[in-house]
């Protein structure tokens, strides 16, 4: 049996007949086509599918679509508006947070509650914060100065130095 | 990887939902915080034919100390106790053991009491509970019934909640005295099951005396484990360091951990000595302060 359901993504609603066992992510790639939030494991370790459902950081893969019904949706395109990219891209953007780019939209979105929680995190606090999204590229290294910097950006700090570090 | 096909209602009463229970027979399923039961569904290790979410309904999330007890409704989410001020002040064995579990994000989905109702012995909260000798309460059409947590745990994903019922609070003897406790597990990768853990509890009278001590093993047994002997030796002791080891061996003794991939049986009953040790030694400096 189908259920009606309207789910708000990125300020929009889109009202739809799912399957019980339809799951948020595929609802979100496939039926309103935004393909951002991307499928890795499927089994809720790699954080790939990371969106925003009423401000908290969830793993869409793992949530039934039905269990949207009437939430707030925050995916990786409704960062950007007209004035140009969310903070948080900008310092993926300046940092070199990414290679492949598979991981950075669970990233950002997950940095995202991360630093709404915890405007000013120390080094151990982002990794703590990022440990339920893996990264096959980077080496986290320049993702955990991605949300520094955007911390710092967030809060009208000095921002740090974008040059590469050679070790 | 989809479920297969199943019903799904979201009541928002509890008696809506034990009624719901109650005509959809054995066949169904009560979806807390889902990270359990939905990869088991995905896996098609689990194919209940009808899901009861529980998420809408009020009232069953909360961390407050009452009557005695400290009290946390069944659906508050660990990030909820992870950022609870009377956790942080009083019942610091569960900043150590949320931290532990799974990762942030499963963290603002998983719920305090689908991590008992579960019924697995790899989960946390089971060893936190049975060091600190929590009660659960558990409601049915008949009303409300009390269950010791040493009676709670009947099998692999089997407890006392009998089908028709709800897991809805559980109740935790309120901090008192020098009360100090704690939590760890060795773990391969975050998000890992523990390759052993040990959940402390001590309560220590002004001579310096262990009055009560509480301690429950993770996964080193088909059932969460109470280690008994470790607990005898240590109340109406001074805690000294040969009562501490003598503990610990104990606990190393009698628990009956399998091999697997996180290793070996030998090694696993050494860690459990090994962090039965530290815990206790960290209880009793948090039991001292």
């Amino acid at each position: 049996m189908t259920k009606k359901i309207t789910l708000k993504i990125n300020g929009t609603e889109h009202t739809m007949e799912v399957e019980p066992r339809m799951l948020l992510v595929h609802a979100i790639r496939e039926n309103v086509s935004l393909t951002g939030t991307h499928i890795g494991c499927d089994t809720s370790s790699c954080g790939a599918c990371t969106i925003l459902i009423d401000g908290k950081s969830a793993k869409s893969c793992t949530v039934l679509a039905v269990q949207a019904q009437g939430k707030e949706i925050a995916t990786v395109e409704g960062l950007a508006t007209a004035e140009g990219l969310h903070p948080i891209q900008e310092g993926f953007h300046l940092n070199h947070a990414l290679h492949c780019g598979f991981c950075t939209p669970g990233m950002m979105m997950r940095a995202i509650e991360l630093l709404e929680k915890n405007p000013n995190p120390t080094e151990e606090e982002i990794r703590w914060g990022i440990s339920g999204n893996l990264c096959r590229c980077t080496g986290y290294n320049n993702i955990v100065k991605a949300i520094e910097w955007t911390s710092a950006k967030m809060q009208g700090k000095d921002l740090p130095s974008t040059e590469p570090e050679f070790v | 990887m989809i479920a297969e096909n199943f019903n799904y209602d979201a009541p928002t009463s509890l008696e809506e939902a034990i009624a719901l229970l109650h005509q959809y027979g054995d066949e169904a399923k009560i979806l807390a915080g889902g990270h359990s039961l939905i990869p088991m569904m995905k896996l098609r290790f689990a194919s209940p034919t009808h899901l009861i979410d529980i998420n809408n309904i009020p009232g069953l999330s909360y961390v407050k100390e009452e009557d005695g007890y400290l009290k946390i409704g069944a659906m508050t989410k660990e990030v909820e106790v992870e950022e609870s001020e009377i956790i942080h002040a009083k019942y610091p064995i569960f900043m150590d053991a949320t931290k532990l579990i799974a990762d942030p994000q499963v963290r603002n989905f998983g719920t305090l009491g689908g991590n008992l109702a579960h019924g697995d012995a790899a989960n946390d909260h089971p060893a936190v509970m049975i060091a600190l000798g929590a009660e659960v309460e558990i409601t049915g059409k008949e009303g409300k019934r009390t269950v010791g947590i040493d009676d709670f745990f009947h099998g692999f994903y089997t407890t006392a909640v009998e089908h028709g019922e709800v897991l809805t609070e559980i109740r935790i003897p309120a901090a008192s005295g020098n009360y100090g406790s704690a939590y760890h597990k060795a773990e391969r990768k975050v998000g890992d099951y523990a390759t052993a853990g040990v959940a402390v509890m001590v309560q220590i009278d002004d001579q310096g005396r262990c009055t009560k001590a509480g301690i429950g093993l993770t996964n080193v047994s088909p059932l969460p484990l109470r280690a008994t002997r470790s607990e005898e030796v240590l109340v109406g002791s001074d805690l000294s360091e040969a009562v501490i080891a003598q503990a610990a061996q104990y606990a190393a003794e009698d628990c009956s951990p399998t091999e697997d991939l996180r290793g070996n049986e030998e090694y696993k009953r050494h860690l459990v000595g090994i962090i039965t040790k530290r815990m206790l030694n960290k209880a009793i400096v948090r039991a001292k302060k």
